[in-house]
């Protein structure tokens, strides 16, 4: 079970989701949620995250941007990351796979999914030494 | 785990509802800015994305038709936001009427049942989308950028980025350093400065120039701005330009979003309007985009929290048992009072529940505030239903709205948006005339509907007034006959104010011509009955050629009511404080019976005056010495002869059980505090049914 998992998206109800699907299923023991792209960089530098899910398209700086920060960061830049978004952006797919997400889950998705993707990029981290996480 | 289900769900419901009403506002905005031939693509954009938030959420929680509408919507709108289809009055017909099926999409999920006709709205998006254009080339390589950057560009921002391009608008490079703490309100106030010199097309964080506390970021500007002038809006920060490769810039706006050949860009809506004739406070109705950046930067730090309103209501009745106990604290110390050797406890005691009373009074207050909303967002919707109509019936319309920051009960706003639709699709179908038959009268051929709003002591009060053609008192009457809600001897006693309250009964319909628009088979009776269940009335006041005025008076909340209790023979009654003007010493001998009713003068006016053991034949016999309670609600009155004053009390009205809810005359049952539980009376439904079955009128208006 990871013990704290971010979760960054302007959604309440997917914020919501998302922190029902991994806590009930015991994916994780808690769901740290930022509702913007800022609050998500507040956090990163005074807190520890063993996940994160990154939503690409918010209002304040983009997704993709918080993936390139969080791959630059020293605490947390061999964390799995999850980038979520609605299906047919395939540009700004290919962008969040480049700047270092670990794999991209199109929305709509369902608790079982989320909860076998998550196992999925924390299982690939894990074969990978976290110095060699950065792209 | 089903609590945890329902809460998202209910967290899915208010997020959908809250993006549904800020697209509403937004198009609106969209709308005017078409007209008035400027288009701002970063509204275009903010609408995608709540229709694009929208489909990712509806798609979650496996609401099919919703999210398939979005996505319908989110197509429509990518082509338009990526200059693929034009921003014209058809697009934004298309645009209204998808939102108008995701509200009622809403609705249905809400469990209100609606009939969505889905295969018009696509038939109308599919067959613009179908319409559009081939991009264009690629004229990124006159600039000298940096390739990393175009990496982490979204689609949008690099559709942004190749139209000024095409356009070879001047591209600038500006590093600014945010707080990280302060960085929201920082950049929207950097944004606000920027907007009418340049076009931001997106601010990149810099991972080198970014620390624990603060933050970096690169943003790019395309502007036809002087450079100096540029560097005096962005301030401090070092602003670079980035070389063109080839050819001399030309100095001028980026390209029109849409077709409109007068548009700018760069200007950002600049909601400066003419006032409106009707009131001097009057605004047209282009919502601020303030109010939505703010409720987003709001819900961005997370400072709020939604609460189901049968949370309130249950705290409201806990409020309630507590001004119960209050009460009974205050017996107690009456009694105490009377004991001489107890003086200091009582006296101690006294302080104590002085000070009880005055937190009370604040808790009460303050569950009360929550409760309000304001009638802004109400007011919004009906904007979209009188651009729609009037569209339909091919009239020109303008909506002028005052006071859309009165605030009311949450509870009240639910139930006011659908009699408010039918009073405008009234006013627009049948009270705002054609565009040559105001010509002819020599009226402005553009109409006008004011929305006003006002608080008036413990009421709120809304206008819907137009400045149409009025009632005719003639046709009324002659409906009225024709339909045997009046008899012509009754009838012919009847003045034209009169003759206008007629439209209210049921079984009469105003329009000559039953229109698809306002004949939906409901009537005024049934927009009557709604506003009175909500404890209200509803009045009209129209002039023939002038114009028709309704004016709603409702309470502000239903939670809690002040009351006066009072006494009929062995019966104890309370009635709200707030339709209560003033109670009088009956005079016997002041009765006069004026065609089989009875009357007083007050102040030289008659008031009717309806005897309670009469009404509710109480079998207590009449007595001769009592009191008059005269209540007035809109422009009604009547007096209400009682036996006895018991006083003022705070009170909660908890509803009838099942068996008697059909009972008319009482709005519920309130328990006194001293173990005495009594009727509440519904001075609406009094004074309607009292009034209403004035003997001049035949039963038709029972």
């Amino acid at each position: 079970m990871l013990d704290r998992v971010l979760v960054v998206d302007d959604s309440n109800a997917i914020r919501a989701f998302v922190r029902a699907s991994l806590e009930g299923s015991g994916r994780a023991r808690t769901v740290v949620e930022a509702a913007s792209g800022f609050e998500a960089l507040r956090m990163l530098p005074r807190e520890r995250f063993d996940a994160a899910i990154v939503d690409i398209n918010m209002p304040d700086i983009h997704g993709l941007e918080v993936i390139k920060l969080i791959r630059a960061s020293k605490a947390h830049q061999g964390v799995p990351v999850l980038a979520i978004s609605s299906e047919g952006a395939s540009k700004d797919r290919e962008r969040a796979l480049a700047l270092g997400a670990d794999a991209w889950l199109d929305k709509p998705f369902t608790p079982e999914l989320l909860a076998r993707s998550i196992d999925d990029v924390v299982e690939r981290r894990a074969r990978v030494p976290s110095s060699e996480g950065g792209p | 785990m089903s609590d945890e289900a329902d809460r998202v769900r209910d967290e899915f419901l208010a997020e959908s509802q809250e993006i549904v009403e800020s697209l509403s506002r937004d198009l609106l905005l969209l709308d005017h800015g078409q007209k008035h031939g400027r288009a701002d693509p970063d509204l275009v954009n903010s609408v995608f994305r709540g229709v694009h938030t929208l489909k990712g959420i509806a798609g979650m929680f496996g609401y099919r038709e919703l999210s398939e509408t979005a996505h319908v919507l989110e197509d429509l709108l990518d082509h338009l936001r990526l200059g693929r289809v034009a921003l014209a009055q058809s697009s934004l017909d298309v645009l209204f009427e998808g939102v108008e099926v995701l509200q009622r999409l809403l609705g249905a999920i809400r469990g209100e049942s609606h009939e969505v006709d889905l295969a018009s709205f696509r038939r109308g998006a599919s067959g613009l989308v179908g319409q559009s254009a081939a991009p264009a080339a690629d004229p990124l390589a006159a600039y000298d950028l940096d390739p990393s950057m175009l990496g982490v560009l979204t689609e949008y921002e690099e559709h942004r980025l190749r139209t000024n391009a095409e356009q070879r608008v001047p591209l600038y490079r500006v590093r600014v350093r945010f707080a990280l703490s302060s960085i929201d309100t920082d950049l929207d106030a950097l944004k606000a400065r920027l907007k009418p010199a340049a076009e931001i097309l997106t601010y990149l964080p810099s991972v080198e120039g970014s620390g624990d506390d603060a933050i970096e970021l690169e943003v790019l500007l395309a502007s036809s701005t002087p450079l100096a002038e540029l560097r005096v809006l962005v301030g401090d920060s070092p602003v670079e330009p980035i070389p063109m490769r080839e050819g001399p810039s030309r100095t001028m706006p980026p390209p029109p979003l849409g077709a409109s050949p007068t548009g700018t860009i760069a200007g950002s809506i600049a909601p400066v309007l003419s006032r409106a004739p009707v009131s001097d406070e009057g605004r047209e109705l282009v919502p601020s985009r303030d109010a939505g950046a703010e409720a987003i930067a709001v819900r961005a730090v997370a400072k709020t929290v939604r609460v189901d309103i049968a949370k309130l209501d249950h705290l409201m009745n806990v409020i309630g048992e507590l001004g119960i106990v209050r009460s009974a604290v205050g017996r107690v110390l009456d009694r105490l009072g009377a004991r001489a050797d107890l003086r200091p406890i009582s006296s101690e005691l006294h302080r104590i529940h002085r000070s009880f009373e005055r937190h009370l009074e604040a808790l009460q207050d303050g569950v009360l505030d929550v409760r309000m909303v304001p009638l802004g967002q109400t007011f919004d919707r009906l904007a979209r239903a009188v651009r729609q109509v009037a569209r339909e019936h091919d009239k020109e319309v303008r909506l002028v709205v005052n006071g859309g920051d009165t605030e009311i009960d949450k509870l009240i706003v639910e139930e006011l948006i659908d009699p408010m639709l039918h009073l405008i699709r009234n006013a627009v179908g049948h009270g705002i005339e054609s565009r040559e038959q105001r010509a002819r009268m020599g009226k402005d051929p553009t109409g006008i509907i004011a929305l006003n709003a006002y608080q008036k002591g413990n009421h709120v009060v809304i206008e819907v007034e137009d400045d149409g053609a009025g009632i005719d008192p003639q046709r009324v009457l002659a409906r009225a006959v024709e339909r045997h809600l009046v008899d012509l001897g009754a009838a012919r006693e009847l003045d034209d104010q009169a003759i206008k309250q007629l439209v209210f009964l049921p079984g009469f319909s105003t329009a000559d011509q039953v229109t698809d628009l306002s004949g939906r088979g409901v009537g005024l009776d049934v927009v009557r009955t709604n506003i009175g269940r909500l404890g209200g009335v509803i009045d009209l006041h129209s002039t023939t050629g002038i114009g028709t005025k309704f004016t709603l008076t409702l309470p502000i909340t239903l939670a809690i009511l002040s009351a006066l209790v009072m006494r009929v023979g062995s019966h104890t009654f309370a009635i709200p404080l707030t339709v209560v003007q003033e109670a009088l010493f009956l005079e016997p001998r002041s009765i006069r019976v004026v065609d089989g009713r009875e009357l007083i003068t007050l102040r030289g006016q008659s008031l009717p005056v309806v005897r309670l053991t009469e009404l509710f034949r109480l079998g207590e016999p009449t007595r001769q010495r009592g009191y008059v309670v005269v209540t007035s609600l809109g422009q009604r009155r009547l007096g209400i002869v009682v036996d006895a004053l018991e006083g003022q009390q705070d009170i909660v009205t908890k509803p009838l059980g099942p068996s008697l809810q059909n009972v008319r005359g009482f709005a519920g049952a309130t328990d006194l505090g001293d173990q005495r539980v009594v009727l509440v009376l519904d001075a609406p439904a009094l004074l309607d049914e009292v009034l209403s079955s004035d003997p001049r009128v035949s039963a038709g208006a029972a």
